[in-house]
């Protein structure tokens, strides 16, 4: 195949497919055994300062914060964050000095609430740096090439942009249709942490609603933390096998921890809490900001149900699920500061 | 003089007519799902929207904060994944993609990445998130943006997603599908098209109280101008009814007074 042009972005996390199966059968385990931990154990045992990291859901929808704020509280340095839709999760992470490269399809910004202050600033400033772009489909289409064993995927996205150039794909003359074709390479996180509604102790999981980009992403991680809303019976599983989203070999360690996507979405179950969002775009505004943050809501508590008292308590969880059954008003106390700007 | 509508609620209700019913549209976030959900309110109640995470053709209840919150697939046909929506979108489902942008060239090319270089970049902005996605494999591509001499630019500073890139056949000429490209652009001053012949951006609508000087003063490249150029027709009571009647709507277009 004829090379017709190359990114100038940073390959990363990329692995000869060969490389790729010595990995599967060296380090995964084929026997279904009880995997669950606690969340300090399975952070401090398999996320490494340096390591590439890639979260599960969409940037604020079914994310694993409660693994978030462990790396957070246990000073994790140097990780390579892959931004394939980073949202709440890139923000907080950058902030607080876990990540400081990326891969970027979409980070810096909160959706509808805006540019994130924080992250932003950290780029902007140099404390933090993006080696590569990405748009969402071709993120995701890498994670489905390292699903799939093979070193790279073709597609059409990407072509003759900007985005391209500053990415590590290559355009090269497709041998069937003689046309340029984007291939975009393999990406294999060291580690992945996704949010799941219920899963057993194996890690055979279950998700309600829409999968994004963990079906092919759970394949293509390294190594799997599942975080779930709930443990159930291996039984549950096999009654109704066709809602099983990951199976338990793709799983190195179960985590339950009920909320513990908050303040983002899980759905079904609660809506964003945008009266904290809201507080963390405040505050994040400022470096001070951010630490007096970090210290509220991170360092100064020691377990997520700590955090959730802090967060509000039942009164909040109860309205947050209201919220999600469309049965409350929102409140978004960010479109007030938005118009002040 | 002041109007019974805010530009924001104007720049939707425009929007909304552009979108035909019977057709699958690529939404982003903020206006463009505000418009289509007006549409499907209004003349296109068949219309199918396709959200990039997964959501298939939800009945949106409420003004979703994200293009993959549990409003993108309430009351779906299909809660899927973005490998299988995006594989529609390659396959040439999408009718129209939706978008929204920063800065914008005489070729429809966009730049949400950055603003000054890219290594040492004066704004940093999201990125393409499904933008490119969008602008890539859609066959027409309405983008709705606010207008300014620094948005309506020379030379965007990244082109995040492709417009007609350098001209006419440049598109193909990358790779990218036949007939696919940029439509209809939608500002707070007017409506614009592409020039068939030169894949240039090309002024064909006016909004009230508007001028063509008011147009020309806000771009900073050289626009082409319709023989005719039509002056917008106003929100009629009923689309501002029904766009302020959208479950928090308010957040993009304000609350009434």
């Amino acid at each position: 195949m004829k090379v017709l042009e190359e990114g100038k972005g940073e390959l990363l996390a990329w692995m000869d497919h060969d490389e790729a199966r010595r990995w599967v059968r060296e380090n995964k385990r084929r026997d279904m055994v009880d995997k669950t931990m606690d969340l300090k154990e399975a952070v401090s045992k398999f996320v490494h300062d340096g390591c590439y990291l890639a979260m599960g859901g969409f940037g604020h929808i079914r994310i694993s914060m409660a693994a978030i704020y462990e790396m957070i509280r246990q000073r994790k340095r140097h990780i390579i964050l892959a931004g394939k839709t980073a949202v709440h999760d890139v923000d907080i992470l950058v902030a607080s000095g876990v990540v400081d490269k990326l891969e970027v399809a979409y980070c810096f910004g909160h959706e509808l609430r805006g540019l994130s202050p924080a992250s932003r600033r950290m780029v902007e400033e140099g404390k933090a740096k993006v080696v590569s772009e990405w748009s969402n489909a071709g993120f995701q289409w890498r994670f489905k090439a390292a699903a799939m064993g093979l070193p790279f995927i073709p597609t059409r996205v990407m072509l003759g942009t900007d985005t391209f150039r500053w990415s590590s794909a290559k355009v090269v003359e497709d041998p069937f249709s003689g046309k340029p074709i984007c291939l975009l390479p393999a990406c294999y996180p060291d580690v992945v942490f996704m949010h799941v509604h219920r899963c057993d102790v194996y890690g055979n999981c279950q998700i309600d609603g829409i999968i994004i980009e963990d079906y092919e992403l759970a394949r293509a991680a390294k190594r799997l933390i599942v975080t779930t809303e709930e443990i159930i019976p291996n039984e549950e599983i096999r009654r109704e096998p066709w809602r099983t989203v990951i199976p338990y070999f793709l799983v190195d360690a179960v985590v339950e921890i009920p909320y513990g996507s908050h303040p983002c979405n899980m759905p079904y179950m609660y809506y964003f809490d945008e009266e904290h969002i809201a507080e963390w775009l405040e505050l994040s505004r400022t470096p001070e900001g951010v630490d007096q943050y970090f210290e509220k809501y991170v360092y100064s508590v020691d377990s997520f149900e700590e955090y959730l008292e802090k967060i509000g308590g039942l009164k909040k969880l109860n309205y947050l699920k209201k919220l999600e059954q469309l049965r409350a008003p929102l409140k978004a106390p960010w479109t007030e500061k938005k118009k002040k700007k | 003089m002041s109007k019974p509508y805010n530009m924001t609620e104007l720049m939707a209700c425009v929007a909304a007519r552009f979108l035909e019913d019977r057709k699958i549209v690529f939404v982003g976030t903020g206006l463009p799902i505000l418009a289509a959900m007006l549409a499907q309110r209004l003349h296109a109640p068949n219309m199918v929207i396709f959200f990039e995470a997964g959501g298939l053709g939800p009945e949106v209840p409420a003004l979703p904060i994200s293009v993959g919150d549990s409003r993108t697939f309430y009351k779906a046909l299909m809660a899927t994944s973005m490998d299988y929506v995006m594989s529609c979108a390659q396959l040439g489902y999408f009718d129209y993609a939706f978008l929204g942008g920063a800065q914008i060239d005489m070729y429809g090319n966009l730049n949400t990445t950055v603003i000054g270089e890219h290594d040492n970049p004066k704004v940093r902005l999201p990125g393409s998130g499904g933008a490119n996605d969008g602008g890539s494999l859609a066959w027409r591509t309405i983008i709705i943006m606010r207008q300014d001499p620094q948005k309506f630019v020379e030379k965007v500073d990244f082109i995040t997603t492709p417009g007609y890139l350098s001209g006419p056949g440049a598109r193909e000429k990358a790779g990218l599908p036949e007939g696919s490209g940029p439509y209809r652009v939608i500002t707070q001053l007017g409506v614009y098209d592409f020039d068939e012949e030169t894949k240039r951006m090309r002024l064909i609508s006016v909004h009230p109280g508007v001028t063509v000087e008011d147009v020309m003063k806000n771009t900073s490249f050289e626009l082409l101008v319709a023989d005719k150029v039509e002056t917008t027709e106003e929100p009629s009571p009923r689309e501002l009814e029904i766009l302020r009647g959208i479950r928090e709507a308010w957040i993009v277009i304000g609350k009434q007074k």
